[in-house]
């Protein structure tokens, strides 16, 4: 399993203070030259890029309708027809990997954001203000990363219920923990500045001084996190719904797809190969340009 | 110092009551009246009024929040985790009987993943952008990439159907414990390996290590002797979390080769809406987790007398 959030806090060297090295908003030029030249982040970034075309236009580009099912031709092998063959019910396995990317990247994008959304605000309330909302939103934050973060979603996701929205759920109120503590840390870091004691000394307003000074210069580093955990988070989308938590047949999703496809393993070993690759590929991609994208930030490390 | 490990020791009590209303909150966002629920689950025919009143009288469940929070953490401090919809067996002896299985694999995962990392990592450190070292990169994060429920059924693949050499599923044979602990270590030897070189790089480009060289001490002696005693102090603490990061990761592995332990207890209790269990489960992994993470942070302190006296200074003691 996969164990970014305590090695962003812990183990690589503090993550927060490897982040800040690049706040400066004049760097972010550099920093973008320095990823293009990083071949492994350029290439983690096609993959990303091909992967989000493909799930866009898979209404356009896929053969078949990914529910339709052609009884004559179960498990049939690829063919001009099937490019890539058929399940156990002749669903056409192209179209349902294509439509399944939007499912699967769709949910991990809207996990993301979500959880984005939640720990920025609680992370940038929490280390500007401080005070006892700090004390117990960051209790709060403890507690929950007091846990596995895959196993408390799949306990959420377990008790209100089985189908997409509570896999988000689950996801989103476990993850956003692991954002709020390291943008809290960013924004601690941020707080000291002379830039905002200068700030505070013309009488600019908290909201101002969050708006226009905080939140630019802990933006970068929290597009690098993101797109680290956005692997992270494909992981945990597919593996819920490959526990069946998630979609119901016949909606197609890689990770539901992979749990139908394993009782024809020794049949059809392709149905369970495919939607895994698919979801390798795409993890692989994000962890790549998120590498990259860290290095970039702080080239000290490579 | 003795007072910072008293006070650490003590830091874990209010965390364990968080985790402890954390379980109870949790089950009741359960859909559904509980009382009909539970009914519904004790008796085979569909529940008459008169017994779904019974049950709620009988469950107090018309208390308010707090008072059953404090009569269940009562039972909970007891042992009394309530009994488990599915089986009907107390819940913390269908945890306590599982947990051992869960833990072999973990505990073989780590071994597995140390036996990869440690010298891949001290290599890759040493041979700095040296194509061991890029094929290592790339290798790692690959395998951080890898899904643990896809991986599993490529090995099956492979071993068990392909060459026929292990068992595909069960407890019942030593052997039946490869395959789970090999899916489960993959992530993690990924993680320790990439830690592991970038904390030697780290140590490797301090002064001691350059006074070190310039006495003409050989490069073997050097990295052994020298480096690797601070680069692996990380990596020891980074161990006992994977550890309990293998303990989670188990919960979705269990179930591909159906290896009977806690996770495996888990996706089966969530399937059969076994709310007890799910409960109780909560608890059980929250309290096994921040206990191994106290673990970690004091043999940190050990280990390392900086963080010791930063400590001793942050807290002001």
């Amino acid at each position: 399993m996969n164990i970014n959030p305590e090695i962003l806090e812990s183990g690589e060297m503090s993550q927060s203070t490897k982040l800040t090295a690049g706040l400066d908003m004049e760097r972010r030029g550099t920093i973008f030259r320095r990823l293009m030249r990083d071949r492994a982040a350029l290439f983690g970034f096609i993959i990303v890029l091909i992967f989000v075309t493909l799930a866009v236009l898979a209404p356009l580009i896929a053969p078949h309708n990914p529910a339709a099912q052609h009884l004559n031709e179960r498990l049939v092998s690829p063919n001009l027809t099937f490019p890539l063959g058929t399940d156990h019910l002749g669903r056409c396995q192209l179209s349902r990997l294509l439509f399944g990317a939007q499912i699967s990247l769709g949910s991990a994008i809207i996990a993301s954001l979500m959880a984005l959304g939640i720990g920025v605000c609680v992370g940038v309330l929490t280390g500007y203000f401080g005070g006892w909302v700090d004390t117990i939103l960051m209790r709060i934050v403890d507690l929950i990363l007091a846990f596995p973060l895959l196993v408390l979603a799949l306990a959420i996701t377990g008790i209100i219920g089985i189908s997409m929205i509570s896999v988000l759920i689950g996801i989103v109120s476990v993850w956003w923990a692991s954002y709020a503590r390291i943008v809290r840390s960013l924004v601690l870091s941020v707080r000291e500045r002379p830039f905002i004691e200068a700030a505070r000394a013309t009488g600019a307003s908290p909201f101002k001084i969050i708006t226009r000074h905080v939140l630019p210069n802990v933006i970068t580093p929290v597009i690098v996190l993101a797109t680290l955990e956005m692997g992270n988070l494909i992981l945990a989308v597919a593996g819920l719904s490959f526990l069946n938590l998630g979609v119901q047949s016949p909606t197609p999703e890689w990770g539901a797809m992979l749990n139908e496809g394993r009782l024809f393993l020794r049949r059809a070993p392709q149905l369970m190969i495919y939607p895994g690759l698919m979801i390798s590929l795409t993890v692989l991609g994000f962890n790549l340009l998120g590498d990259g994208l860290r290095d970039a930030l702080d080239p000290r490390q490579r | 110092m003795k007072r910072y490990v008293f006070i650490r020791i003590l830091s874990i009590i209010p965390l364990w009551l968080g985790i402890s209303i954390l379980a109870f909150v949790l089950s009741n966002f359960a859909p559904g009246d509980p009382a009909t629920v539970i009914a519904h689950r004790l008796f085979d025919a569909p529940p008459s009024e008169e017994q779904i009143a019974a049950i709620r009288r009988e469950y107090h469940l018309d208390d308010p929040l707090p008072v059953r929070y404090a009569r269940w953490l009562a039972l909970a401090v007891q042992g009394d985790l309530g009994i488990s919809f599915r089986t009907k067996e107390p819940v913390l002896k269908e945890l306590t009987t599982h947990f051992p299985a869960t833990l072999q694999i973990a505990f073989l995962a780590l071994i597995i993943a140390l036996i990869i990392a440690l010298p891949l990592g001290v290599l890759s450190a040493v041979r700095h952008r040296s194509w061991l070292d890029h094929t290592a990169r790339v290798g790692a994060l690959i395998g951080a990439s890898l899904p643990s429920y896809w991986l599993g059924y490529l090995l099956i693949l492979l071993f068990a159907v392909a060459l026929g050499w292990l068992p595909v599923a069960g407890c019942e044979s030593a052997t039946g414990a490869i395959l789970p602990s090999i899916t489960l270590s993959i992530g993690m030897a990924a993680t320790l390996t990439r830690l592991t070189r970038s904390s030697l790089l780290e140590i490797l480009g301090e002064d001691f290590i350059r006074t070190a060289r310039a006495k003409g001490l050989a490069e073997r002696v050097v990295i052994c002797r020298h480096a690797l005693k601070g680069a692996l102090i990380p990596v020891l603490t980074m161990t006992g979390i994977a550890f309990g990061h293998l303990l989670g990761g188990a919960v979705i592995v269990e179930g591909i080769f159906a290896w009977q332990g806690i996770g495996f207890l888990l996706v089966n209790s969530i399937y059969d809406r076994d709310y007890p269990m799910i409960q109780g489960f909560v608890l059980f992994m929250g309290l096994i987790f921040t206990l191994l993470s106290l673990v970690v942070d004091l043999l940190y302190l050990w280990l390392d007398p900086r963080i010791r006296f930063a400590k001793e200074r942050y807290t002001g003691l």
